[in-house]
């Protein structure tokens, strides 16, 4: 009895085993044969959209139009947006992914890398759009996705605590002390740092992350490191010493303070905005601590098509001549409260000074890099930046041996 | 406590708890059903029948789970299916299978829900998966192909219409710059259709050809988005292709890939690339085209987790703490909560029920949320321990590497030690009373008869929940990502990972699945074999141990 157990374990094991091998293989064989029921159903077809939760309901209204006018069902599904990026990669392969799926024009060259998104033609459309949009999703002269949204930070104050918008890093300080408030300025950090919300001071002491070539695209050849971004380090250290900037403040801990008006001036988004409703405020570019322009990165949103996708046509025609109508896209602004990315949209609600002073600053900003080598900086940037700050490593020394590792990442 | 938390864990602690539940089955003797399989032998009774729709129903359900797979053509879902269907029919309809009767569901769910997921790991631990290396070849070659034809510069947008030929070719017509159609096929390039008919800027009917409706271009939009219409006789030219089926612009390839030989051309430099044993295509020069696809590495993957110099010092020193926490964790958590079980246990102490309930609160808690607001609590700066409990000291709970570690043990005790008491108050209250009566009969003092009586009995109940906790400790990802994130970095280490990393959260790191480094998927399937065969092996060893404790108190 119990040798018989034993051999339908093994047996049935095998078979599960044969099971996983050839559950890997047959991804290739199913793209070279349309399947034959997504083209079956309903004459319009069918679309399949990953979104998150905040731009649903702007997208159902597109959506809407789109299915009225094609009869083409529109599936929307709402997903996490940091899970987006990670899912999508995995399941284009299998031809389980979506036709479309909501995301950031940073994510850009790992998509393409792992050759998951195809490009799209935006035709003359192109040139609706904020230059820097476009820009930010092209990569080797074709463009990936169509933008609907910009991000940046810039420097946001309590006008009643602040009259005037300062022009250097160190008159912001002053204006902070005489404020009288417990900071004089804020900004997020946390022990693990925040190179994003840190770029603009880097930028002013002249080391960007990677080069930039003329049409704005970076190439992977490092420039954080140098003179320049010892400097930077050593400014970092300074301030650190100071009790100016301090890893202790993460941006739930900054973003209060701010609310409860504990200081005059916080470095942040739109995404703050939604606490600071009760108090008056204006948005100014942020001061330079270096001799150079303090620039932000610009994050730009959009949607990509999947390369698998057997809807193609139907995506396209959605993205190209449905989300990027005036309506669609400022649909999308009262959802996220970005900047649109096409000019007119963008006009039309930058009657709001906020919203125009946020595009202002943007429009000084850099994109931020989608290259893949991207993604080896990440990691050793912020914790550096913040062992810099509280003290724990020697500013010079930290900063190269952080480019060294950025480095020994990149191979 | 014993919940995984995160799919991480669950596969590795899981076969563990799976050998803990068969050693139990094998072991404990089971009232023979003799009496009830000789009288359902005996004709067809209600229990024939109740099994006969049971089984009637896993038959339907697991022929629509083989129809799913069928269209899908996913074979490998499909033969297992069919292999557990049969299995199954074959189980409960012979007489000669009794055992499996028993077994068969939960072998069936170990196979699905582990074996595949242990078999599918091993199994991307020997290829290169990651970034770069994310699908097929073919898939690779497309991606290539479709990233590199480019629009011609300064070409126009044309209205465009998809038209079928006689003979069921398909084909486009596009109106020019100057208000002139132009149709033609993936075969004959353009050509100029002087008589055909174009309303408000687009080709509305050809003659010799039919103009497809928006149905029917759907129903072929593979062919659609995939025809190449040639623009004159020379390929310098390039071709018309449409991606809404709306607007037609002239393409140019720049790669071009060649079947019979397997290279990839670049058609402006003439550099030929060819396929290269890491799954790319790569030129004389050594350059690399950016699209890669998965192939086998052999042990490279091993090689690098114990190899390379970057990652072999952490890998050695985050072993080591991984074991310590593990360890601590358990004895930590099981001796403070079998102190309190014991000390609730008293008889003489009055509203024990509300004070085991609040003892169990920290239980109820979701274990990332509590990591969460513990990591809050422990803040240097703003956190309620510094600032009200210590009074405004700056203690660097969570950035200094000791007293990180400490943090991490200090805040798991807090978490795991209802999980102990709750299992010993439940093994003190089936001790027997008359072996303590004895023992007070015998003079032993408390120290004595809790060293030789509490503490031996106990242990034979909660053996194998303290591996089992030992196993899920060891893979505890929520606690070290929400409270620390591994932090505070190692300041001599290349890579980033940190002195309260465990193996898991390494792992996590290294596969890149939060975007800050490069995903590596086969790497870190091989440190996850690596785990697993840790795990495996001391649960298995400590199994063993188990039953002589058994033995000896039987």
């Amino acid at each position: 009895m119990r040798r018989s157990i034993l051999l339908a374990a093994a047996l049935t094991s095998t078979l599960a085993l044969a099971a996983c091998g050839g559950g890997s293989e047959p991804a290739g064989d199913e793209t070279t044969e349309p399947a034959e029921e997504t083209s079956a159903p309903a004459a319009g077809g069918s679309l399949t959209v990953w979104v998150d939760e905040t731009r649903e309901p702007a997208v159902e209204a597109a959506a809407a139009n789109f299915e009225a006018e094609t009869g083409t069902t529109v599936e929307l599904v709402q997903k996490n947006f940091e899970d987006i990026r990670t899912d999508f990669l995995a399941q284009v392969p299998t031809g389980e992914g979506p036709d479309i799926t909501v995301g950031a024009h940073d994510w850009l060259g790992e998509l393409t890398t792992n050759g998951v998104v195809a490009p799209i033609e935006l035709g003359d459309k192109a040139g609706e759009f904020e230059e820097v949009a476009v820009q930010a999703f092209t990569q080797d002269g074709q463009v990936y996705g169509l933008p609907y949204a910009i991000e940046n930070i810039a420097l946001i104050r309590n006008t009643a605590l602040a009259a005037e918008a300062p022009a250097t890093f160190d008159d912001m300080i002053a204006a902070g002390e005489a404020a009288g408030t417990p900071y004089p300025f804020l900004v997020q950090t946390g022990t693990e740092g925040d190179p994003y919300t840190y770029y603009p001071f880097q930028t002013s002491f002249g080391a960007p992350v990677f080069a930039q070539n003329d049409d704005g695209s970076y190439r992977p050849e490092l420039m954080l490191g140098g003179e320049n971004g010892e400097a930077f380090a050593q400014w970092l250290a300074d301030q650190g010493s100071a009790g100016v900037l301090s890893t202790d403040v993460t941006y739930d801990i900054a973003v209060e303070a701010f609310k409860n008006g504990e200081s005059p001036f916080i470095i942040g988004g739109p995404w703050m905005l939604e606490q600071f409703a009760d108090l008056e405020l204006a948005i100014d570019p942020i001061p330079a601590p270096g001799d150079e322009p303090a620039q932000p990165f610009v994050g730009v949103q959009g949607f990509y098509v999947s390369a698998q996708s057997e809807n193609a046509l139907l995506a396209n025609d959605f993205l190209v001549n449905y989300l990027s109508t005036q309506e669609a896209q400022e649909a999308l602004f009262e959802a996220g409260g970005r900047p649109p990315a096409l000019t007119a949209a963008a006009d039309a609600v930058s009657s709001d000074p906020i919203v125009a002073g946020f595009r202002e600053v943007g429009a000084e900003a850099v994109p931020m890099p989608s290259i893949p080598e991207m993604g080896s900086v990440w990691a050793f940037w912020g914790v550096t930046e913040a062992n810099i700050i509280s003290g724990q490593a020697e500013p010079a020394e930290a900063w190269q041996k952080m480019v060294s590792d950025i480095e020994g990442a990149l191979g | 406590m014993s919940t995984a938390d995160s799919n991480v864990s669950a596969a590795v602690v899981a076969p563990g708890d799976g050998g803990g539940a068969a050693s139990g089955t094998t072991r404990s003797p089971r009232p023979a059903p003799g009496g009830r399989a000789a009288r359902t032998g005996s004709g067809f009774g209600v229990g024939f029948l109740v099994k006969l729709v049971l089984v009637a129903v896993v038959d339907a359900l697991g022929l629509l789970g083989l129809f799913a797979a069928y269209t899908e053509e996913s074979w490998g879902i499909f033969a297992a299916t069919l292999a557990l269907l049969v299995a199954a029919n074959w189980v409960y309809f012979t007489r000669r299978a009794l055992p499996l009767k028993y077994i068969l569901p939960g072998l069936a769910f170990l196979l699905v829900y582990q074996v595949y997921v242990v078999g599918y790991t091993g199994y991307v631990a020997f290829t290169n998966y990651g970034d770069g290396h994310n699908s097929t070849k073919e898939q690779a070659i497309e991606a290539l192909l479709v990233q590199n034809e480019r629009r011609v510069e300064g070409s126009p947008a044309s209205p465009l219409t998809v038209v079928e030929s006689e003979g069921g070719e398909l084909g486009f017509a596009v109106v020019d710059d100057a208000g002139g159609v132009r149709v033609g096929t993936a075969e004959e390039p353009l050509e100029a259709a002087p008589d055909a008919s174009v309303t408000d800027g687009v080709v509305t009917a050809v003659p010799g050809w039919t103009v497809l409706d928006r149905a029917q271009v759907l129903e072929r939009q593979q062919e659609v988005t995939t025809l190449r219409v040639p623009v004159s006789d020379d390929p310098e030219d390039g071709s018309v292709r449409t991606q809404d089926a709306r607007t037609g612009y002239v393409f140019q390839s720049v790669l071009e890939h060649d079947a019979e030989a397997d290279t990839m051309t670049d058609t402006s430099t003439g550099v030929v690339y060819t396929p290269n044993d890491d799954g790319e295509f790569e030129a004389p020069d050594g350059t690399t085209l950016p699209v890669g696809w998965r192939v086998t590495v052999g042990f490279e993957n091993f090689a690098t987790a114990f190899g390379d110099s970057r990652y072999s010092g952490p890998f050695a020193s985050i072993l080591v703490w991984t074991f310590a926490f593990a360890l601590l964790s358990v004895v930590s958590t099981f001796l403070l909560g079998m102190f309190l079980a014991i000390a609730f246990n008293d008889p003489r102490l009055r509203g024990r029920k509300i004070y085991r309930t609040l003892m169990i609160l920290p239980y109820a808690m979701p274990g990332f949320l509590a990591a969460l607001l513990w990591a809050g609590m422990l803040n240097r700066g703003y956190g309620f321990v510094n600032q009200v409990l210590l009074g405004g000291a700056s203690v660097p709970w969570l950035t200094d590497p000791w007293l990180a570690k400490v943090s991490v043990l200090l805040v798991n005790l807090w978490l795991g030690f209802p999980y102990m008491f709750l299992i010993c108050t439940g093994a003190l209250q089936s001790l027997p009373g008359d072996v303590y009566e004895a023992a007070r009969i015998d003079g032993a003092g408390r120290w004595r008869t809790w060293r030789s009586i509490t503490m031996p009995l106990l242990l034979v109940s909660t053996a194998p929940l303290l591996i089992s906790s030992f196993a899920f400790n060891f893979n505890n990802f929520t606690l070290i990502k929400m409270l620390t994130d591994g932090g505070p970095r190692f300041a001599d280490a290349s890579v980033p990972l940190g002195h309260t990393d465990i193996l898991i959260s390494m792992v996590y790191n290294v596969s890149g699945l939060d975007g800050t480094a490069p995903r590596n998927y086969g790497l870190a399937s091989a440190l996850s074999i690596v785990i697993f065969l840790v795990v495996g092996t001391i649960s298995a060893i400590a199994f063993r141990q188990t039953r002589k404790l058994e033995e000896l108190s039987s």
